[in-house]
């Protein structure tokens, strides 16, 4: 069984310009002490998904739709009450996010922040609290915890924060964490350092880990599985290694192809053509019709989530997989060379 | 070298007149206030050593002011002696936003001079019952000490039932002050719980309180408040609730807008992941963010309350009279303010200074405690 299973997730928000279907049919699963990444560009649902799964989607204007499932273990999570709700958020499901530099209460000294997770959520006095606080701030790789402790968010640099928020998010003890986006606001040198210490931690304390972003490096670097995300779907699902090495579907494909190679192509980029449809209008059939090298008459009927042949436990929502002779070399590349002559 | 820096050669000094080596070493502004207070004190304790002394068995005033002065002396001497012992400088770790704050604040010499004087305003209000030379409701001889101009005796003369002018105003200071205080703080309490609520907890909650805010501010304020005490039997305790009643809109609105900005900062999205309830978050999370602005509403808020008290008082719906309070006094002397111009002038000045007191240090908090408008 795995750890958590979501199914058929329809979030949608009640919005001025009409009803923004921003995650619409979304089914994952993840298993005990697997990363999976769940990867898109900005606007494809990432975000409402993972908010999704910790409750937090603010009611109104957001609705997560009847017939969606979310279980953890074996609990399903949008039956629960508030109540129960907020015990599973931190104890078992905790979260980093973004930002690290607004993500800690900047009146309230770090150490002071640590220790009001550990005491709510484990019961435990404040000199007790304290000493494994600092042990956390040393599992998370702080030099002079016991100094740091006492310090306020203000003084300690951005990759420090984000070590603090995964220390506090560590404090007690969750079998999945959630990552959204942990590394984007963070120099790159330090984003290695932080995405080694998640694995690291992933590693030594059989957590399991989402991790939300857009980079596709820190996909590579850190997961086991992935998820693509277009237009609050699913579009293809697989390992990481077949994923990156053997794309199946017409947008996974151009993310890898936009990834800038500096030794082949010195510095040219390959961006996908086009931008994410409103989460309000998506298009009819296939929602990448429109940006897509392949598309036929075909992706005017929505595809489904279609197997691949051969390759068990992959899936492309793209009607090629039924019409393999269709696909051909992606001509991308001439295409785009073509383009950038004719300038 | 910059002052503060060195530790004193003087503990010893220190120790007989706390702020003295302060002040010798440039720190004019905390070593003369703290000399002041010293001195203050002390003249007290001699001059007036017989009420001092006999404090304990003259009732709850004279207590209250005895314990006032035992704590401000020690406050005083304890600050100066452990500041004239510390062999470092100020530690540099753990520095909040208030230490930052308290910073900018030093540097703002008009704001520190306001609360300087809020300070002493206060201590003299609370030493009354030691400092006044007369009781401020003992008639004199009517024929002898009516309307006396202000001379050695009476320092500020007598009105028109030869009461003691300076012993009123002095008592008066009690009335004001300690109203100003009571009604400003129950109306930044009720602000504040309120804007906090209707700013995270959002939807109708929100609409609802802040369409009750948008009435009561709609009612002119002094007509509402002349309304309820023309209704009641104007008392202190009426006027401190009515007052703080009717003027906790201000304070609502300034903490809504705040936590309407503070809810989108991760913080609180990463406190709600981490399971805390909505009434952690408003109390320990939410309200100590917004208390920078709620402090500055709430020290221009006492100026505001005293002036509308005196404004009551003023128009005969405030203190009954024989309680003194400043807003009956000025208008008590106005009938005779050609022949006796001291009996509403002086409870008028100290009615002006102390709002400008108010008003200054308010402002000067306001600076402080705005990082948009702090440098560095």
């Amino acid at each position: 069984m795995p750890l958590l299973s979501v199914r058929d997730l329809r979030t949608y928000f009640s919005t001025d310009a009409g009803l923004a279907r921003a995650v619409d049919g979304v089914s994952f699963d993840i298993d005990r002490g697997e990363t999976l990444g769940i990867v898109g560009e900005s606007g494809c649902g990432k975000t409402v998904t993972s908010l999704s799964v910790m409750g937090l989607i603010p009611d109104p204007p957001g609705r997560i739709l009847p017939g969606s499932s979310i279980r953890l273990r074996d609990r399903e999570l949008l039956a629960l009450p508030e109540k129960e709700m907020r015990r599973v958020r931190g104890d078992q499901i905790a979260m980093i996010f973004q930002e690290p530099m607004t993500s800690l209460n900047p009146v309230y000294t770090v150490g002071n922040q640590i220790q009001e997770a550990l005491r709510l959520h484990r019961n435990l006095g404040k000199a007790e609290a304290r000493r494994i606080g600092i042990g956390l701030l040393r599992e998370v790789g702080i030099p002079e915890p016991e100094r740091r402790f006492g310090e306020f968010p203000h003084q300690l640099s951005g990759g420090m924060r984000q070590r603090i928020m995964i220390a506090m998010a560590l404090s007690c003890e969750p079998d999945l964490l959630i990552a959204d986006e942990p590394t984007t606001a963070l120099d790159v040198t330090i984003q290695a350092q932080i995405l080694e210490l998640l694995a690291d931690i992933r590693g030594h304390r059989e957590m399991a880990v989402l991790l939300i972003t857009h980079d596709l490096g820190v996909v590579a670097e850190v997961c086991d599985r992935v998820v693509v995300m277009y237009a609050g779907q699913v579009v293809e699902s697989g390992t990481v290694h077949e994923i990156f090495h053997r794309p199946r579907h017409p947008y996974t494909e151009g993310l890898l192809a936009s990834l800038p190679d500096l030794a082949r192509d010195r510095g040219r980029m390959h961006p996908i053509e086009g931008t994410v449809p409103s989460a309000v209008n998506w298009p009819s059939g296939c929602r990448f019709r429109a940006r897509c090298p392949h598309a036929w008459h075909q992706c005017g009927a929505p595809p489904p989530l279609l197997d691949v042949a051969d390759q068990p436990g992959r899936a492309s929502r793209c009607w090629l997989e039924e019409e393999p002779s269709r696909r051909r070399p992606v001509g991308g590349e001439a295409t785009h060379e073509g383009n950038a002559d004719s300038r | 070298m910059p002052p503060g820096v060195r530790p004193t050669d003087r503990p010893v000094l220190a120790v007989l007149v706390p702020g003295l080596p302060q002040l010798l070493r440039g720190r004019i502004a905390s070593g003369g206030f703290a000399l002041l207070l010293w001195i203050f004190f002390v003249v007290v304790v001699v001059v007036r050593w017989d009420r001092v002394s006999g404090a304990i068995a003259a009732g709850f005033d004279h207590q209250v002011a005895l314990a006032t002065l035992i704590l401000g002396m020690a406050l005083v001497w304890g600050w100066s002696l452990r500041d004239a012992l510390r062999t470092e400088p100020e530690p540099r770790v753990g520095r909040s936003q208030w230490t930052l704050a308290t910073r900018a604040f030093r540097k703002n010499r008009v704001a520190v001079l306001g609360l300087m004087a809020v300070t002493l305003f206060y201590l003299t209000a609370l030493l009354t019952p030691f400092l006044a030379p007369f009781d401020p409701t003992q008639q004199g001889s009517l024929v002898a000490e009516r309307m006396l101009p202000p001379s050695g005796e009476h320092l500020m003369g007598t009105d028109q039932f030869a009461r003691d002018v300076l012993s009123r105003v002095l008592y008066g200071a009690r009335v004001s002050l300690s109203i100003g205080f009571v009604a400003a703080g129950i109306a930044i309490t009720i602000g504040t719980l309120l804007g906090a609520i209707s700013g995270f907890v959002g939807g109708k909650v929100d609409d609802m309180i802040m369409r009750f805010v948008d009435m009561v501010i709609s009612f002119p304020r002094l007509v509402l408040l002349i309304t309820i005490i023309a209704l009641f039997e104007p008392s202190i305790f009426l006027i401190i609730t009515v007052l703080g009643l009717t003027q906790w809109p201000q304070s609502t609105r300034i903490v809504r807008g705040e936590v309407l900005s503070l809810r989108e900062r991760e913080f609180v999205q990463a406190g709600k992941a981490l399971g805390y309830s909505a009434p952690r978050m408003i109390l320990r999370h939410v309200i100590p963010n917004t208390l920078a602005p709620v402090i500055v509403a709430a020290t221009l808020g006492i100026g505001d309350t005293i002036v509308l008290e005196a404004g009551l008082s003023f128009l005969g719906l405030g203190i009954q009279p024989p309680t003194p309070s400043w807003g009956t006094m000025v208008a008590d002397g106005r009938a005779d303010l050609l022949g006796g111009w001291w009996m509403s002038t002086f409870p008028g000045l100290a009615i002006v200074f102390v709002v400008l007191s108010f008003n200054l240090a308010g402002d000067g908090l306001r600076d402080a405690l705005d990082p948009r408008l702090r440098s560095g």
